[in-house]
């Protein structure tokens, strides 16, 4: 077991970053540059804490530089972090998409204040993926509202203030069914076991609870984890907060904290009351699917590239939420590997789509045509990351969309085979945008666009790189991540068939 | 006939006593005067009232610890742990409203000593409500806090708003403190007292064959209290009045008569008719229901900031509510939590009110605010911080606070309930953001004037961002306090 120090330092530092940010404020360029020595910080330290940890940890779990901390008795508040299978390709997701950001969607409005807010969300959101306590859990999960309430509100486009409320109050109402079953389900394990309220998930995966009460408390949190993945048909607020969002936004909510809904779902819900499943499977595996094709079809309509971009996430989502449903220790893997490789996707998306922006001051496909000619660098970073959504064999898509519908398909078939309409559906929409945007014959402004800079091909690199070595050799990374999974998916079927 | 003198806790009076001799002594102080007093003075006073009280709610403190709670002046003053907390809770608001104050009346050209006499003297009162074991104890208490304020609302005669509201508050309070005496009456008909221990014990250990009167008596102390926290349907007057009272008399009063009612309603309801908790309950239950969800829905439309924190203060007095809901010791800890917290946040966010009110008081619409985060980044964001801790944001004790009230609920099989006021603070929290959303606007107005902080508001201000954020960090001596003085709860 390695020291908890690692994973308190992975939450401290991009807090420092972001008061030394806001002290340089005053030198020019003095808080970009303090932000982004602090991401290369956090992702060097993330890399070694994901080299660093070992899923054999001695004993029972696989919880490795694991803490536990009571900060407040009375309400059972503790700080209680560890890191395991299903929150390493996070966390490093996590430092990747801050670096990305960072780097890709330099925004020089207010600067200081955009790059503090950016690295808060970090410490955030790493919290919430570390944390291995309930109502931490939930104070980090709420908390990411609010810098990227402010992100939104005030970097955003023509309708940012709409696009941020709505986005809050979303998710801020899904949250209150959240907190409301965390608390109950602390009280009924309080109840049975005595002793002072605890929220450990390893204490409450244990809580022994009737079968309705199962099925409500897993409502309860889908229903926050739904609003925030976004899962059909609670994904209104998406595609208007994704593209009225900066693109440093855009990039974060997308590929970053669409996954924390994904992880609750299976950290919280699918862990904690797996007992629920038995009934609330197959209606949320049916959401899913409905979610991968409604998706799909809307993205074959939607006229901008950001809200294309967001309907294919709302898609790629379903997948997810198929395999974290599934049951299938396969799938559960596929799924975890998706939200990485979709993250890394998405934020490469976001970040062509932003480079395009800076250049033509907008995003909507009809004022794109021909752009292959004036800037083929931009086009083939376009086409890489678009194959890989595709799901390509050879690139990361394939490797986790594949994981997925073959674990489910083994447990359930029939959602399964719908779902890989939408395999199709994705390569229809995302080269006919393609074709729309890159073919054809450039006229007007679009004629001499400037092709990718030196800056802008050095961002994509990671991307591209992840792309390709997670497509052709995904073995070690899932060797890391599977006892954990294992661990999980016996949990589940432990409690499904007793 | 002899008259029996009954024995007297001085301890246990000293914070009353203390407050109503400084509200005496700065009166006489005032007017005896050869010269008008300096503004600092009554200023002084008053701090130095508040450093006093607190200083004797440590000492009575430690004699709960080593004690156990005691009543005194034949039991119809209670000296325990809540009683203390509460005791704090009111010189801390009293303390940062007099600071506000302070520098209001020096730029209103309000002088002279009335504002901080009347201000101690409902302290005094609302101090006499959270040790009040006597209905007319509480009725003592609930008159004197009540009296005060109406005064206050009406200070400020260039405005007709203040007039008005002046009315309203003393024609709709009379009417209230009209109900609860009645209340009281007929409780003490039902019971045959009117003391809170002898009550409970009474219905401890007889059974009421016809509770009719009982039940009639209980409503309609309901309805007094109602009245004064502002729960629906009892929530008219308070709109009207907090638009129109100046705005720092405002925040006194949105701060202490929630202390002391609530501590007051927990008295009565959770100990008093305790062994009546199947009957009050599902009465209570409406009431949650109905101020969380009119507080948060109604307060969606208002355009001038101060009705929308009435309708605010009106949704958090739902969540206050649901602490007594559940009846529990546990509840009651909540809504102590969420009253000694809430009435620091509350008190500096009126202050941010006035002072961009401007001198006349009347700078309330929400665009006032466009750009203030902007312009002037501590200011602007101090207020977001106050309004994102009255929403209830994690790292703020706004999140503890409700924390603390929706645990016990739960505790107490009240999901549903829970639920509903959850699902009512998403909704309030739109019309918080949109404040935040004007805050944080780019700036339109060119050359908007800058609000000028000064010294004393700033100071009031600081301290309730640092309550907000600080506890909101590190609950846990406030929450372990509270938990505490509900141990020591004399029933």
């Amino acid at each position: 077991m390695h020291s908890s120090w690692y994973l308190a330092a992975l939450l401290v530092v991009p807090l420092l970053g972001a008061l030394g940010a806001l002290a340089a404020a005053r030198t020019r360029d003095g808080a970009y540059r303090v932000a982004v020595a602090t991401s290369v910080v956090e992702l060097g330290l993330t890399l070694v804490v994901a080299f660093l940890y070992d899923p054999h940890v001695a004993g029972a779990h696989t919880l490795d530089f694991a803490t536990r901390h009571v900060l407040a008795a009375p309400f059972g508040l503790a700080y209680d972090v560890g890191l395991d299978g299903i929150s390493l390709l996070l966390v490093v997701l996590t430092s990747l998409v801050l670096c990305l950001a960072l780097l890709g969607a330099r925004d020089r409005r207010r600067e200081p204040a955009f790059v503090a807010w950016l690295l808060v969300l970090t410490t955030c959101t790493m919290g919430s993926f570390l944390a291995q306590d309930g109502l931490e859990f939930f104070v980090f999960f709420e908390l990411t509202l609010v810098p990227s309430y402010f992100i939104v509100a005030e970097w955003g486009g023509a309708e940012r203030a709409r696009a941020a409320l709505k986005f809050f109050v979303y998710t801020f109402t899904g949250s209150a069914a959240l907190l409301v079953g965390l608390i109950y389900l602390a009280v009924a394990h309080q109840n049975q076991v005595g002793g002072p309220l605890t929220f450990a998930f390893s204490a409450l995966a244990a809580t022994t609870l009737s079968h309705g009460t199962a099925v409500w408390l897993f409502a309860a949190f889908a229903v926050a984890f739904a609003v925030k993945s976004p899962i059909w048909p609670l994904h209104t607020w998406s595609p208007l907060a994704y593209a009225e969002a900066p693109t440093g936004g855009s990039i974060e909510l997308s590929a970053l904290l669409a996954k924390l809904g994904s992880y609750g779902l299976l950290r919280v819900a699918v862990g904690l009351v797996p007992l629920a499943l038995v009934d609330v499977r197959p209606v949320v595996l049916t959401l899913a699917v409905v979610g991968v094709l409604y998706g799909s079809l809307v993205a074959c309509t939607t006229p901008d590239l950001k809200r294309l971009v967001a309907y294919s996430s709302l898609a790629q989502m379903g997948f997810i939420t198929l395999g974290v449903m599934s049951g299938s220790a396969i799938a559960t893997e596929g799924a975890l590997l998706l939200m990485f490789n979709h993250g890394v996707i998405t934020a490469g998306f976001f970040l062509l789509i932003g480079f395009i922006e800076r250049r033509r001051a907008s995003y909507q496909i009809h004022d794109l045509a021909g752009l292959q000619g004036p800037a083929p660098v931009l086009a083939a970073l376009f086409t890489v990351v678009m194959m890989a959504s595709i799901g390509l064999p050879g690139l990361s898509g394939f490797v986790s969309e594949y994981l997925i519908l073959i674990g489910t398909f083994a447990t359930h078939a029939w959602w399964a085979a719908f779902a890989t309409l939408g395999v199709l559906a994705s390569a229809a929409y995302l080269l006919w945008a393609f074709q729309r945007v890159f073919h054809g014959r450039a006229h007007g402004p679009n004629e001499h666009l400037e092709d990718a800079r030196v800056a802008e091909r050095w961002v994509m690199v990671p991307v591209v790189v992840l792309v390709v070595a997670l497509g052709v050799f995904p073995q070690p990374v899932l060797n890391r991540i599977a006892p954990s999974v294992d661990r999980l998916v016996a949990h589940e079927i432990a409690a499904v068939h007793p | 006939m002899s008259l029996t003198i009954p024995s007297i806790h001085y301890l246990a009076l000293l914070p009353v006593l203390t407050t109503f001799g400084a509200a005496v002594v700065l009166m006489v102080m005032s007017a005896l005067a050869p010269r008008p007093l300096r503004p600092a003075a009554p200023l002084a006073v008053v701090l130095a009232t508040c450093v006093a009280v607190v200083v004797e709610a440590a000492f009575q403190w430690s004699y709960v610890a080593d004690h156990g709670a005691t009543t005194t002046v034949a039991h119809a003053v209670v000296l325990d742990g809540f009683a203390v907390v509460g005791t704090v809770a009111v010189a801390v608001a009293l303390a940062l409203s007099a600071l506000v104050v302070h520098d209001w009346g020096a730029r209103a050209r309000v002088l002279g000593a009335e504002v901080p006499v009347l201000a101690l003297a409902s302290s005094a009162g609302a101090l006499l409500m959270v040790q009040a074991n006597d209905l007319i104890v509480v009725f003592l208490g609930l008159e004197t806090l009540s009296l005060g304020l109406y005064v206050l609302a009406g200070f400020d005669r260039h405005r007709t708003g203040s007039s008005e509201a002046a009315l309203k508050y003393f024609l709709l309070g009379g009417f209230a403190s009209a109900i609860f005496i009645y209340g009281a009456a007929l409780v003490y008909g039902a019971t045959g007292s009117t003391n809170l221990s002898s009550i409970a014990y009474f219905l401890g250990t007889n059974v009421v064959l016809r509770p009719g009167l009982l039940y009639a008596g209980g409503a309609l102390l309901l309805v007094g209290f109602g009245f004064k926290v502002a729960a629906v349907p009892f929530h008219q007057w308070s709109p009207d009045v907090y638009q129109g009272s100046p705005t720092p008399v405002t925040g006194l009063m949105a701060s202490i008569v929630k202390v002391g009612a609530f501590l007051a309603l927990v008295r009565v309801l959770v100990s008093a008719l305790g062994s009546q908790l199947d009957t009050w309950r599902p009465i209570l239950y409406a009431l949650v229901v109905l101020t969380c969800v009119v507080g948060a829905v109604v307060g969606l439309a208002q355009r001038d900031v101060k009705r929308l924190l009435a309708y605010s203060s009106i949704n958090q007095a739902g969540f206050m509510l649901l602490g007594v809901w559940t009846g529990s010791a546990q509840g009651a800890a909540g809504t102590l939590f969420y009253v000694l917290t809430y009435a620091p946040v509350v008190v500096a966010t009126f202050a941010v009110v006035t002072l961009v009110g401007g001198v006349d008081d009347v700078r309330h619409s929400i665009d006032g605010y466009r750009g203030l985060a902007r312009r002037q980044p501590w200011l602007g964001g101090a207020l977001v911080v106050l309004l994102l801790s009255q929403l209830g944001a994690p790292l703020t004790v706004g999140f503890y606070a409700k924390y603390a009230v929706l645990s016990a609920t739960l505790a107490s099989g009240g999901g549903a309930l829970a639920l509903v006021a959850l699902l009512s603070a998403a909704i309030a929290a739109a019309f918080y953001l949109r404040w935040v959303m004007v805050l944080v606007a780019e700036d339109t107005e060119d050359g908007a004037a800058r609000v000028a902080v000064p010294r004393a508001t700033g100071l009031a201000i600081l301290v309730g961002v640092a309550v907000a954020l600080v506890f909101g960090v590190w609950p846990g001596p406030i929450a372990a306090w509270a938990q505490h003085a509900t141990l020591f709860f004399l029933p």
